[in-house]
């Protein structure tokens, strides 16, 4: 269950339109590692995680992400309303445009469309935190690449709140990796899936 | 920004981002009370700024008989968020 609250995690007030730089944000929307796959994995990999700790981690960090989604649609649909085709088409708007006018749908940059392959959920709790490590920094590599691109203070603002967040996700996930590790066997983390293998004594690597 | 949306804003984030401290943490003391004093914070800011300007989730909806306020904007994602909304009659603010 989730309740709305009329407000953003992070204020978002921009004032110059700006399509190109849209096309670029709209990356952490629907792109490969955007908030969208984020919210989606962490969410979808809570059902089999066994610890406590970290299923509470991955409700709170996926809730997180999708305030996260929500900020970047409102980055981008600031840098692109009150404008016209020609400007759009100006701005190098125009193959977005044709599709959805100034409406807000995930795709990457390059305009490949969300897909759910974009994230994992594969049930083995060692595994789905590696990713989930992977993906936060793959995140925070992009808002880097995205700051060395905008250069409007009002934009970047809520960029460098959401880079910041991946650095505090990484560390949590990390830190639940450790909680996941500490319940397994020291001397072979992979003796068993923790979330498949219930004993601990049926998985064919032990034969 | 109104002096009460910053304060939610900030009290929030503190809330959000202990709230995943604790979930790795669970028996820091200290991050517990500064968890709860940090709640406390927000719902009273919270609290202040319904009262003035509406409701910011849908139990903040006070007892507005001849109007659903909930549908007044504007919505977070249009920009400068807290301009909107007029002072009510016999609110406090404390």
């Amino acid at each position: 269950m989730w309740n709305y609250e009329k407000r953003l995690q992070y204020p978002v007030n921009i004032t110059t339109p700006n399509a190109k730089i849209a096309k670029v944000i709209m990356s952490q929307y629907g792109g490969p590692d955007g908030e969208m796959g984020a919210s989606m994995r962490y969410l979808s990999q809570r059902y089999v995680m066994p610890y406590k700790q970290c299923q509470a981690t991955l409700t709170d960090i996926g809730t997180e992400e999708l305030a996260h989604l929500e900020i970047v649609a409102s980055i981008v649909h600031q840098l692109t309303r009150n404008l016209t085709a020609e400007q759009l088409e100006a701005e190098g708007f125009a193959d977005y445009y044709v599709d959805h006018t100034a409406g807000i749908w995930p795709q990457a940059a390059g305009g490949v469309p969300f897909n759910a392959c974009e994230f994992q959920s594969k049930g083995d709790p060692i595994t789905d935190l590696f990713e989930d490590m992977a993906a936060e920094q793959k995140a925070r590599t992009t808002y880097d690449n995205i700051l060395r691109l905008v250069k409007d203070p009002e934009v970047c603002d809520p960029i460098r709140f959401l880079r910041e967040r991946e650095v505090v996700h990484f560390q949590r996930f990390g830190e639940a990796l450790r909680v996941t590790q500490e319940n397994l066997d020291s001397k072979n983390f992979y003796a068993f899936n923790p979330a498949f293998d219930k004993m601990g004594g049926d998985c064919p690597c032990r034969k | 920004m109104n002096d009460l949306m910053t304060q939610i804003y900030q009290y929030s984030f503190a809330v959000d981002d202990v709230l995943l401290y604790l979930d790795t943490h669970p028996d820091d003391q200290d991050a517990l009370a500064y968890y709860q004093c940090m709640k406390d914070a927000r719902e009273t800011a919270v609290a202040a700024y319904e009262c003035q300007f509406g409701p910011l989730t849908k139990d903040g909806v006070k007892d507005s008989a001849d109007y659903w306020t909930w549908v007044n904007g504007p919505w977070p994602w249009e920009g400068g968020g807290s301009k909107c909304g007029t002072m009510r009659k016999g609110c406090s603010t404390r």
